[in-house]
């Protein structure tokens, strides 16, 4: 069987949205290979899921269940998944670029002796040899690459948001049972605890003010948070993003990072501060409506695709301007 | 307990984070080219200096492996300026553009030449081909635990115990040794090296080891280059940029204001 396989991923019992968009550009993939669409589903119990996978089309999904695939082990799911692909050879193997996906790609594509292409925005079938051609964005996001490796199956990561989830349809795809044999042997990395932190959700801001390196120091996010107070009054949720550079010297913690290895967002509006504007911070806050920098250096990268700027010392203009905020409300 | 050996495999690049006026794409050559000077790339730095932190509380030795066709010891050399303790170069014309799996196999077999070893230490991804897989993939190959993404790792025991990025918060795992570990930038930047530190490392006369292919690489023949087919510059992400003047900071805020209220 030549099949397009899917790993799919779960967040409290349904399918999450990146699987969605994986199942969309999958049944392409497959229509243009006159191949089969399947979906693999790891877990412990994992039943409704597959129910859910099989209304969006595909012509199978596989149910890998074991008590030790409860939660994520990259040890378990990982020999899970390499005996479900020996068994099943798919011709394609998508994943989405998620912290799973990511761990287990490589290691996979390592243990099948084949390639990997990671964060792919566009995957398409070459005519000549049915090979799956994976364009990413390279160099932080300065070009973009398409690439065509050999090896089966052919493995990609896929960038969330990038392609349309798929919608439900009256789906008649089998349900297929598959018994991973796994056990605690191989677990290698053993799990001591998880720790849940508050995150910011900063893909769901209407404004985000984001400071850098620039700001010198740890205490230039209180003057950001003062700013960010004021806005709040008027212009919905407003949250505190920063740059690689910020978290790099622990004045910030990562779930605020806004760029390629943090988060990509595209709110009303985005203020840089002190951010000189790296390309891979650049790719996660482009797609913003309204781009304000502030920044002392007016040759910086971030004025250039900035709509409105300011060419001074944040600490003396931000103080200034959030007064006039809170005359206004 | 016996002297720590730790590896870490630091890539030479151009610097990734150079305005953009000075990257362009050369789609003839598939290339990326950029006028701005070589670094370590900022990854396998913040892995350096977690070895560094390492050394900080158990005793141990830090070798800094790169690859590269050519790999210039004025660059890598920061590395020993930083405190590590060995620096060799792997360089080859053989290494050019390489795909991922074969950097893993070169670095796979100078692991082994080398032999002992307790913990390898990748950088999450490199700047310049953003892949994620080498250090992985390494792993996979040497037979070792992996962890990804750690934000913090310590010794205990004879394990490493890391602090391991995930989607919502962190978590805390352990290995027992040898182990491999890709670090992510949470870990904090590299040390501050001063620079009568760095001239020193600099103007030093002690020769860095230079392996080439034929030195330690054991099947040279199943090295593969990357199978680019086209480059391109991306969409163009200039916008207009007004800017907002004033004689004094005020000035400048009150014109914002003005900006802002436009926007509500």
């Amino acid at each position: 069987m030549s099949d397009v396989l899917i790993l799919g991923e779960m967040k409290e019992g349904l399918l999450d949205m990146k699987t969605l968009e994986l199942l969309q550009a999958g049944k392409k993939l497959a229509d243009d290979l006159g191949a089969g669409l399947s979906v693999v589903l790891l877990g412990d119990a994992v039943s409704a899921e597959a129910e859910q996978a099989v209304s969006s089309g595909p012509d199978r999904v596989y149910k890998l269940e074991h008590p030790l695939l409860k939660g994520f082990n990259a040890d378990l799911w990982l020999a899970s998944l390499e005996q479900a692909c020996k068994k099943i050879n798919p011709k394609i193997l998508l994943m989405s670029h998620s912290f799973i996906g990511m761990e287990l790609g490589p290691r996979l594509a390592c243990r099948l002796n084949t390639r990997i292409t990671t964060d792919c925005i566009d995957l398409s079938i070459d005519p000549e040899d049915g090979l799956l051609l994976r364009t990413k964005p390279v160099s932080g996001g300065n070009a973009i690459s398409v690439f065509k490796c050999p090896g089966e199956p052919q493995l990609a990561t896929v960038r969330g948001k990038v392609f349309e989830p798929a919608e439900a349809v009256d789906g008649k795809g089998e349900i297929v049972d598959m018994v991973p044999e796994i056990d605690e042997s191989m677990i290698r990395v053993e799990s001591i605890e998880v720790v849940r932190e508050e995150v910011v959700a900063l893909d769901k801001a209407d404004v985000v003010v984001s400071g850098g390196a620039g700001l010198g120091d740890e205490d230039g996010f209180e003057i950001l948070q003062d700013l960010s107070k004021a806005l709040n009054k008027t212009f919905g949720s407003v949250m505190i993003g920063c740059s690689r550079m910020a978290v790099d010297k622990g004045w910030i913690s990562s779930d605020h990072q806004v760029g390629l290895t943090g988060t990509m967002i595209s709110p009303n509006i985005y203020i840089a501060v002190g951010i000189s504007g790296a390309i891979q911070h650049l790719v996660g806050m482009i797609q913003s409506k309204k781009i304000i920098a502030i920044n002392t250096d007016q040759g910086c990268n971030m004025f250039k695709v900035a709509d409105y700027g300011v060419v001074e010392d944040y600490e003396r203009v931000i103080p200034a301007l959030v007064k006039k905020l809170e005359e206004l409300s | 307990m016996k002297e720590l050996e730790i590896i870490v495999c630091a890539k030479q690049i151009p610097d990734p984070e150079a305005p953009l006026s000075d990257v362009s794409v050369d789609a003839e050559k598939k290339e990326v080219i950029v006028d701005a000077p070589q670094v370590i790339s900022p990854f396998d730095e913040n892995a350096l200096e977690a070895a560094l932190r390492i050394k900080e509380n158990v005793d141990a030795k830090i070798t800094v492996l790169s690859l590269g066709k050519k790999v210039s010891d004025t660059v890598l050399r920061k590395s020993l300026a930083a405190g590590a303790d060995k620096l060799i170069l792997l360089q080859d014309d053989d290494f050019e553009k390489l795909d991922s799996h074969s950097i893993a196999t070169v670095l796979a077999d100078a692991i082994r030449k080398i032999g002992e070893y307790d913990l390898v230490l990748a950088g999450r991804q490199a700047g310049d081909w953003d892949s994620g897989q080498v250090g992985l993939i390494l792993g996979e190959m040497l037979g070792l635990p992996c962890i990804s993404l750690a934000r913090e790792i310590k010794i205990k025991d004879g394990s490493v115990a890391v602090k391991k990025n995930i989607p919502d918060g962190y978590e805390k795992v352990r290995a027992k040794m040898p182990a491999l570990v890709t670090v992510s930038n949470e870990v904090g930047e590299l040390r501050y090296i001063s620079r009568t530190k760095m001239l020193k490392m600099l103007r030093g006369t002690s020769s860095i080891p230079s392996w080439s292919s034929e030195d330690f690489v054991s099947a040279k023949e199943e090295l593969q280059k990357m199978g680019i087919l086209e480059l391109s510059s991306p969409p163009d992400m200039r916008r207009n940029c007004e800017f907002i003047d004033g004689a004094t900071p005020e000035e400048k805020a009150d014109k914002l204001m003005a900006v802002f209220k436009a926007l509500q």
